[in-house]
């Protein structure tokens, strides 16, 4: 173990750079928020994530964001384990009507001001799984969304940055 | 390899018993609008023999009376068909929380008849027992399902799962669609395994079709499968070790698992390479210079993997939690047929790569690891050994890889076919009928967490409450695989 660690303490970091929030695409993404939203959210967020019937790949590359390459705590954002601590809801999954009370009790719990981001295609439109008796039409039928962030599922990297749009609005918005 | 018969009550009933003396394992049962079908496997008969049994009158003799293991199976065939299983010993909804606006969706008659009355968890009384309930929400970013425990004190008497919360009735979906929807969605059952869905479902099509794959194809589909069986059991090994406080093998492990899914979109242009299997081949072939990164990868993984092998086996405080937590006795694991990592480290050396094999694993030579301690410390090593075996799978192909096209025409028309495809998580089952204009009449699922999570109540028996997400880690079922 001891090699282990003295190899961590020496090999050039495998963090990746800050991905481009600028990108058009994104700016586009940001579907709902407003000036003074933007202006409370400051440089730091709680993330509470929740499966609304994803098939579980939207949650594998939620999971990547924790490791070394995307390391995302150091821009500040970080998950927690309640609702009552998150400033923002991330939801993967088209809404299935088995998880839709569960969704808006964890919404609800949420102390305001939140947000609201859906990761993945299903959880836009129910995605593949549109039409199902078991399915709703995606996460903004249930709760409100700000962002979207597309993918099937979505890359590390949009994830990111998505994610960093919502926390940078505030810098780009408050005028003196 | 694939059998399949039309029977009567008595024949049913007579398998029912060869179930229950454990002379043949059950490997799925799922209903039709006017039959129900059971899969099973035969130590003899090297296939899966499916019979089907008519149920003109909405009834059919239960499996579970015989042989429990078949319980959640007949309480899905009631929810989603509206047959009834009669004199199973548990006649609770399973799939269906009364929410979908509609009763026995998949049935000929679904209805809107009335939801199911309350959900009533099984009693458990005694002195001094609490209950502790939790999900569908999780504190981690994990997949829905709810968990209620009955504990004494630290100690867990019971656990019953309650799960369902997934389900997106993706059976419903797949009647009447095509071939190239069904691959699709089936990649999106459980996402962790999208490549070994996509295989199932796409070696179903082609024997259904009597369509041949190129070999190149044969070959590059085993590339694909032992990628992601690495992938998921390097994250895997990591969320185990960090569930016992120990997250320096997780941040190493994270680090290997992202490494195999950069070189995987840089071969086949997706991270978890989903919807690249379809029937008749590959959607689209290796990139060039594919075969020198994944070589480089092979080699890159073989040597740091086996220093964090070494911290693993080094480390007493982790061995501490992980060695005899979460037993599944091996007299268990083959009632319940339990495939995988689950099944190998409790005895049971089922791996349809090996017992029904497809190519190009019959002409490849690999090991499959089996322990017989059946506890969470068994699971790590029987994913470490896999991980070894894969890594040589994984260069033999390289070795062998044959060229031409990789992909052949499906001609879609009428037929049938059940095949087995071994997942990282184990033995997936797939049924596809198609009719005359080749789309799907009836396409199932059978996920091998459908004989995981019964084990996990039983392993969880005796535990504290707060080794639990350790022993749920090691486990690793899969709930949207399950609630399809
Ligand atoms: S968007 Fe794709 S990866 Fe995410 S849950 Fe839906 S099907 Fe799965």
């Amino acid at each position: 173990m001891r090699r282990l660690l003295f190899e961590g303490l020496f090999r050039k970091p495998l963090t990746e750079p800050r991905p481009n929030t600028d990108d058009k695409e994104i700016r586009e993404l940001v579907a709902r928020m407003t000036k003074s939203a933007r202006r409370r959210l400051g440089h730091s967020l709680s993330i509470r994530e929740v499966d609304a019937g994803s098939c579980n790949g939207c949650e594998l590359e939620i999971h990547a964001l924790s490791n070394a390459f995307y390391d995302l705590e150091r821009f500040g954002l970080r998950f927690v384990a309640s609702p009552r601590h998150a400033d923002v809801l991330l939801v993967t999954g088209p809404v299935t009507k088995n998880m839709h009370e569960a969704l808006e009790r964890t919404y609800a719990a949420m102390p305001s001001p939140k947000w609201v981001v859906a990761a993945g295609d299903c959880a836009f439109n129910g995605g593949v799984f549109a039409g199902s008796y078991a399915v709703g039409r995606g996460v903004a039928a249930v709760v409100p969304v700000d962002l979207y962030i597309e993918g099937c599922p979505p890359t590390p990297v949009s994830l990111l940055k998505g994610l960093l749009t919502l926390m940078e609005a505030q810098a780009h918005h408050t005028t003196p | 390899m694939f059998i399949t018969n039309d029977v009567e009550a008595d024949d049913w009933d007579r398998m029912t018993l060869r179930l229950a003396g454990g002379e043949s394992v059950l490997s799925g049962l799922w209903g039709e609008t006017d039959a129900v079908r059971i899969a099973v496997l035969d130590a003899a008969v090297s296939g899966i023999t499916v019979l089907r049994l008519p149920c003109p009158g909405g009834h059919f003799p239960s499996v579970a009376r015989h042989h429990p293991v078949a319980i959640r199976l007949e309480r899905a065939i009631r929810d989603l068909f509206g047959l009834i299983p009669d004199g199973t010993p548990d006649a609770r909804p399973w799939l269906d929380h009364g929410k979908w606006e509609v009763r026995h969706p998949l049935s000929k008659t679904s209805g809107t008849e009335l939801s199911p009355a309350p959900y009533m968890f099984l009693p458990s009384e005694g002195e001094s027992l609490h209950q502790i309930p939790v999900g569908p929400v999780h504190a981690g970013i994990i997949e829905p399902g709810h968990f209620r425990f009955t504990a004494n004190g630290e100690t867990v008497v019971r656990l019953e799962e309650r799960l369902g919360y997934v389900h997106r009735g993706i059976e419903g979906l797949l009647a009447g669609a095509g071939l190239a929807r069904g691959a699709q969605v089936a990649g999106r059952v459980s996402g962790d395994s999208t490549v070994a869905y996509a295989l199932a479902f796409s070696r179903a099509a082609e024997s259904a079709c009597g369509a041949r794959v190129p070999p190149r194809a044969h070959y590059l589909r085993a590339l694909l499968a032992e990628l992601e069986r690495i992938a998921n059991h390097f994250g895997d090994i990591g969320a185990i070790c960090n569930d016992a406080s120990f997250p320096l093998i997780q941040a190493h492990c994270a680090v290997l698992r992202e490494e195999v899914l950069r070189a995987t979109n840089s071969c086949f242009g997706h991270r978890l390479a989903r919807d690249c299997i379809v029937p008749g081949g590959l959607a689209r072939d290796l990139e060039d210079g594919g075969a020198a990164i994944l070589r480089r990868l092979t080699a890159t993984l073989g040597s740091k993997f086996a220093r964090i092998v070494e911290v693993y086996d080094n480390t007493a405080s982790l061995q501490d939690r992980t060695g005899g937590a979460g037993i599944v006795k091996p007299e268990l694991a083959r009632r319940f047929g339990a495939g995988g990592y689950i099944g190998r480290a409790s005895g049971r050396s089922f791996d349809a790569r090996r017992a029904l094999p497809f190519p190009p694993y019959d002409a490849l030579a690999f090991e499959v690891p089996v322990l017989d301690a059946g506890d969470v410390n068994a699971r790590v090593w029987i994913r470490i050994r896999e991980i070894e075996q894969s890594l040589l799978l994984l260069e033999h192909v390289l070795d062998t890889l044959p060229s031409g096209p990789v992909r052949a025409d499906v001609t879609p028309g009428a037929g049938e076919a059940a095949v087995l495809v071994e997942g990282f998580r184990g033995d997936i089952l797939v049924y596809l009928r198609l009719d005359e204009n080749g789309c799907i009449e009836r396409c199932h699922f059978r996920d091998p967490s459908w004989f995981q999570w019964p084990l996990l109540e039983a392993a969880i028996e005796g535990n504290i409450v707060a080794d639990f997400p350790l022993c749920n880690k090691s486990f690793n079922c899969s709930y949207s695989g399950h609630d399809l």
